[in-house]
C-alpha cells in the first residue's frame, strides 16, 4: 500500500520536541514520505545559508536505515562523547494496523457493508496516524542535530543531508552489526560501573540519581499510557459496531469523536512520554561515557603510581594520566552544559504538550455532547418507530443540562 | 430532504401495525387489512421537519383525524397514551420494588431471599401496600404457571430472569466479593423488571396466582422449577418435540398481517441480539479502560514525584489526579451502560423469543384445526364408500357409527376454527400492546442513558478545564 502525506498534513503534525535555538542557518524538514510495503522513503529537505554545503536548497531520499547509520556514526565519534546524542528514531511499525486490517478482512462476512466501511475508515486513519508519527520522529531527530552547535557541523551529518546517491554503501555490514551487539553488552556493564563509581562532582551526583530514577518511572508511565489508549481505541471500535447496528443514516459524530480522542491522545501523551523515555536514555549514555572516562582516569592514576614505584615508563604513564584527565574534564564540562539544556528543553516540551492535550480533550468532550445526541436520535428513530424531531430532542437534552446546573 | 423520504417509506411499512393500535384504542372492530387512504396532502405536514411540539406518535393520530374531525394541530398534541386512558377504566397505578437481598441458610442449600413490596391504589388488591419475602424459585414458579395457562392461547407472558448456576454457587459458597455482589444486584434488578412487566399486562394482573404471589405471606415451594426435577425433564422433552414439529408444519398463511409481523419480529430479534452483543462488548472494554486509566494515574503520580522541576512536578501530579477522576467516571459510565442499556436489550431479546413462541402456538392451533379437518374429510370419504359396500346387515351399524364420528369431528373442526380465530385476535391485541410497551420502555431508558452520557462528557470538560491552567503554569 502506498500513501503519501502532503504539506497540509504536516502543518497539523505537532512536534514533541522544541527547538530552543532560533538559529535559521540550517533548516531541515521532511515534507514528503512514501510508504511501500515495509519500507518508508523519506524526502529530507534542507534549506541552508551555510557555505559548507554545495547548494542552498536541496532534497534527498532517505530510508530509515540511513538514519540509524547516522546515529551510530555520531555515537561512535570519540569527539562527541561529552554530548547527548539525540536518540535514534524507532523503526516504523505498521504491525498493529496491518494485523487489524487482516482481522477485518477475515471478519468481513459477518459485518454489514456499512460497518465494514466504517471499520476500514478507522483503520485507515490509524494507519495514517502511525505514518505521520514516524515521519515526525525522524524529522525531530534531524532537527535536534541541526540545532546543536557542535553536531550540526558533523561531516557525516552533512553527507547524510547532501549525498544524492544511495547511502547503502556506507551502511553497516554484518560485521559491524555484530560489533554493535557487543557494544550493547558493554553498555550494560557500564551500568554497573556507573552505580559503583564514587562521584566527585555534586552536580553529576544529583543528575545521576535523578536520571536513573526518572528513567524507570517514565518507562512505566509510557507502558501504561499505551495500554490506556489501546483500551480507549477498543471503546471507540465498539461504538462503530453499535452505531452501524443502529442503521444510522447520516453522520456518526459519536464514533469519530471517540476515535479521534484515542488517536490524538496517542500523538500527545504517549508520544511525549515515549520520546522522553528515549531522550533520557541518551542522557544516561552521556553519563556512562563520562563515568568510563573517570574510571579510566582513576586507572591511569593507579598505573602512574605503580610506574613511579617501579621507576619504569613514568613519562608514558604521566602522559596517559594527563590525557585521561583532559578527557574527563572535557566530558564533565560539556556534559554539564548538555544536561542543563536538556532539562530546559524537557520542561518546555512537557508544558507545550500537556496544554495541547488538555485543550484537545476539552474540544472533543464538547463535540461528544452533540455527537451522542445525534446518534441517539437515529437510535430512537429506529427502535421506537416514532418520528422525533431533532429539535425536540436537543431541547430536552438542554433542559436536562439546565436543570442540573 | 432525503431524511423525510426515508421516513415516509418507513412509515408506509408500519401503517398496518399502527392501524391496529388505532383499532385497539378505539375498540372499533375493523378488519386488519383495511386499506387506509394515505393521500399525500394529509401526510405532508407530518413528515416535514418543522417544529413539531411534542414527541408523539404522529401517524395514528393522522389516521384518526378524518374520523374524529379534530384540527390537525390539536391532534398532534394529544399523545396516544391520553387517547387510550380516555377509553380504559382503572388507570394503571402500581409500583413493585424488589429489595433487600438476604442470604438465608448455609452451604449448598442456601438461597437469596428478596423483599417484594407492592404499592398500589388499585381496587382489586386488598391492601394499599404489601410486603412479602420471596426467593428466586418462587418467581420461576409463577412464570411457569402463567406460561402454561396463557401462552398457548396467545398471550405474551414476560419471561423470567435466567438461572445461573455459576452465579448462585458463588453466593451459596459465601464468596463475599465484588462479582457476587454484582450478580445479586443484577438479579435483583432483573426480578423487579420482570414483576413490573407482568403486572403491566391487564390480563395477567388479574390472574389469581399473580395476586397470591404479591400478597400472601407463604407460598408453596415451586419444586418443579428445578432443572433436574420430573417437570424440568418433561419441559426439555417438550421443547425438543416442539422444535421438530415446527420444522414439519407448513402453514398456509392467509393473513398478510401475520406474515409481515412474523418477519418483522425475526428481523428485530436478529438486530437486537447483535446490538446486545455489541453493548456487552462496550461494557467490558469500558471497564478495562477504567482499570488502565487508574494504573496510568498511579504511574503519572510517581513520575511527578521524581520530577525535580517544581512546576512540572506539580502539573504531573495534577494530571495524575485528573486521570484518577476520569477513571471513576469511566467506571460509572460502564455501570450505566450496563444497567440501563445492556440489560434492557437482554430483556427484549428474551421477550421477543416469547413473542415468537406465541406465533408458534398459533401455528400449532392452526395445524390441529387442519388435522381435524383432514380427519373429518377422511371419515366422510369412508362414509360415502360405505354406500357402495356390499354388506347390507352391517351397513346400517357402520353408517350410524360413522355418522356419530362425523358429527363429533364436525364439532371439533368448528372448535378448532374458533380457537384459531381467537388466538389470532388475541395475538393482534397482544402485539400492539407489546409494541406500545416497547416504545415506552425504550424511551424512558434511552433518555436516562443519554443523560448519563451527557453528564460524563460535561464532567470530562470540567476536569480538563481545571487542569489546563496548571499545565500553563509550568515555567
Amino acid at each position: 500500500m502506498t500513501s503519501t502525506i502532503d504539506d497540509s498534513d504536516k502543518e497539523k503534525a505537532l512536534s514533541v520536541s522544541v527547538d530552543l535555538n532560533n538559529d535559521t542557518s540550517l533548516l531541515i524538514d521532511i515534507p514528503d514520505a512514501l510508504c511501500e510495503r515495509d519500507k518508508v522513503k523519506f524526502t529530507v529537505h534542507t534549506k541552508t545559508t551555510l557555505s559548507s554545503f554545495q547548494k542552498p536548497d536541496f532534497s534527498v531520499p532517505r530510508q530509515h536505515e540511513d538514519f540509524i547509520w547516522l546515529h551510530d556514526a555520531l555515537v561512535e565519534t570519540e569527539d562527541y562523547a561529552g554530548l547527548i546524542i539525540p536518540p535514534a528514531p524507532p523503526k516504523p511499525d505498521f504491525e498493529s494496523p496491518r494485523e487489524k486490517m487482516h482481522k477485518l478482512g477475515e471478519g468481513e462476512a459477518t459485518m454489514t457493508k456499512e460497518e465494514y466501511t466504517k471499520m476500514k475508515q478507522e483503520l485507515e486513519a490509524e494507519y495514517l496516524a502511525v505514518f505521520k508519527k514516524t515521519v515526525q520522529v525522524h524529522e525531530v531527530f534531524l532537527q535536534r542535530l541541526s540545532s546543536h552547535p557542535i553536531l550540526s557541523k558533523d561531516r557525516n551529518f552533512q553527507i547524510f543531508l547532501e549525498y544524492d546517491q544511495d547511502l547503502s554503501v556506507r551502511r553497516k555490514n554484518a560485521k559491524e552489526t555484530f560489533g554493535s551487539f557487543f557494544k550493547n553488552m558493554v553498555k550494560s556493564a557500564d551500568e554497573v560501573i556507573i552505580s559503583g563509581i564514587k562521584e566527585v562532582d555534586d552536580f553529576f551526583e544529583q543528575e545521576k540519581t535523578f536520571l536513573l530514577d526518572y528513567s524507570s518511572k517514565i518507562k512505566d508511565s509510557t507502558a501504561r499510557a499505551e495500554k490506556m489508549t489501546r483500551s480507549h481505541k477498543n471503546v471507540a471500535d465498539d461504538y462503530i459496531h453499535i452505531s452501524s447496528t443502529l442503521n444510522s443514516l447520516s453522520v456518526d459524530d459519536n464514533t469519530k469523536v471517540e476515535g479521534r480522542v484515542a488517536s490524538d491522545q496517542e500523538l500527545k501523551l504517549t508520544e511525549l512520554l515515549r520520546y522522553y523515555m528515549r531522550d533520557i536514555q541518551a542522557a544516561k549514555d552521556l553519563l556512562y561515557r563520562r563515568a568510563r572516562t573517570l574510571a579510566d582516569y582513576e586507572n591511569s592514576n593507579k598505573a602512574l603510581d605503580k610506574a613511579r614505584l617501579k621507576s619504569k615508563a613514568v613519562a608514558a604513564a604521566e602522559e596517559q594520566q594527563q590525557q585521561c584527565l583532559q578527557r574527563f574534564n572535557k566530558l564533565s564540562e560539556s556534559g554539564k552544559r548538555e544536561l542543563t539544556s536538556f532539562k530546559g528543553r524537557r520542561v518546555v516540551a512537557f508544558r507545550k504538550n500537556l496544554i495541547e492535550m488538555a485543550e484537545l480533550e476539552i474540544k472533543h468532550a464538547k463535540v461528544g455532547q452533540t455527537g451522542d445526541s445525534l446518534s441517539f436520535y437515529l437510535f430512537l428513530y429506529f427502535i421506537l418507530g416514532q418520528k422525533f424531531t431533532y429539535a425536540k430532542l436537543t431541547v430536552s437534552l438542554n433542559s436536562l443540562e439546565n436543570s442540573r446546573k | 430532504m432525503d431524511l423525510s423520504k426515508k421516513t415516509f417509506h418507513w412509515m408506509m411499512t408500519q401503517r398496518i401495525c399502527l392501524q391496529e393500535t388505532a383499532c385497539y384504542t378505539n375498540a372499533v372492530t375493523q378488519e386488519a387489512t383495511e386499506e387506509v387512504s394515505l393521500d399525500s396532502p394529509e401526510r405532508e405536514p407530518i413528515l416535514s421537519d418543522g417544529p413539531s411540539p411534542a414527541i408523539t406518535p404522529v401517524t395514528p393520530t393522522a389516521m384518526l383525524t378524518p374520523r374524529m374531525g379534530l384540527g390537525t394541530a390539536e391532534m398532534f398534541e394529544r399523545s396516544l397514551d391520553e387517547i387510550e386512558e380516555d377509553d380504559s377504566g382503572d388507570t394503571f397505578d402500581m409500583h413493585i420494588a424488589v429489595s433487600d437481598p438476604e442470604k438465608v441458610g448455609d452451604g449448598m442449600n442456601a438461597y437469596m431471599g428478596y423483599k417484594v413490596t407492592t404499592k398500589t391504589s388499585m381496587t382489586i388488591f386488598s391492601k394499599n401496600e404489601t410486603t412479602v419475602r420471596r426467593r428466586f424459585s418462587d418467581f420461576l414458579g409463577l412464570h411457569s404457571k402463567l406460561a402454561s395457562r396463557y401462552l398457548h392461547i396467545g398471550y405474551i407472558v414476560p419471561p423470567a430472569p435466567e438461572k445461573s448456576i455459576v452465579g448462585m454457587t458463588k453466593v451459596k459458597v459465601g464468596k463475599e466479593d465484588l462479582s457476587s455482589a454484582e450478580f445479586v444486584e443484577k438479579r435483583r434488578s432483573a426480578l423487579e423488571r420482570y414483576l413490573m412487566r407482568t403486572v403491566k399486562h391487564p390480563i395477567l394482573l388479574k390472574d389469581p396466582d399473580v395476586m397470591m404471589f404479591l400478597e400472601s405471606s407463604e407460598l408453596p415451594r415451586a419444586v418443579s422449577t428445578q432443572a433436574l426435577s420430573g417437570a424440568g425433564i418433561l419441559r426439555m422433552v417438550n421443547k425438543a418435540a416442539d422444535a421438530v414439529n415446527k420444522m414439519t408444519i407448513k402453514m398456509n398463511e392467509s393473513d398478510a398481517w401475520f406474515e409481515e409481523k412474523h418477519q418483522q419480529f425475526e428481523n428485530l430479534d436478529l438486530q437486537l441480539r447483535k446490538l446486545h452483543a455489541s453493548v456487552e462488548c462496550l461494557v467490558c472494554h469500558r471497564k478495562e479502560l477504567s482499570v488502565n486509566t487508574a494504573s496510568f494515574a498511579k504511574s503519572a503520580a510517581m513520575l511527578g514525584n521524581s520530577e525535580d522541576h517544581t512546576a512540572l512536578s506539580r502539573a504531573l501530579s495534577q494530571l495524575a489526579e485528573v486521570e484518577e477522576k476520569i477513571d471513576q467516571l469511566h467506571q460509572d459510565q460502564a455501570y450505566a451502560d450496563f444497567y440501563l442499556f445492556s440489560e434492557l436489550l437482554g430483556d427484549y431479546v428474551r421477550l421477543i423469543t416469547a413473542v415468537k413462541g406465541v406465533f408458534d402456538h398459533r401455528m400449532k392451533t392452526w395445524s390441529k384445526w387442519q388435522d381435524t379437518q383432514l380427519l373429518l374429510q377422511k371419515k366422510r370419504e369412508a362414509e360415502s364408500k360405505l354406500q357402495f359396500a356390499n354388506k347390507p346387515d352391517k351397513l346400517q351399524q357402520a353408517q350410524d357409527e360413522i355418522k356419530e364420528e362425523i358429527e363429533e369431528l364436525e364439532g371439533k373442526v368448528q372448535q378448532g376454527e374458533k380457537d384459531f380465530e381467537l388466538i389470532s385476535k388475541t395475538i393482534r391485541k397482544e402485539v400492539s400492546r407489546f409494541e406500545k410497551e416497547r416504545v415506552k420502555d425504550f424511551k424512558v431508558v434511552i433518555i436516562k442513558y443519554l443523560e448519563s452520557l451527557v453528564q460524563t462528557q460535561q464532567q470530562l470538560i470540567k476536569y480538563w478545564e481545571a487542569f489546563l491552567p496548571e499545565a500553563k503554569a509550568i515555567a
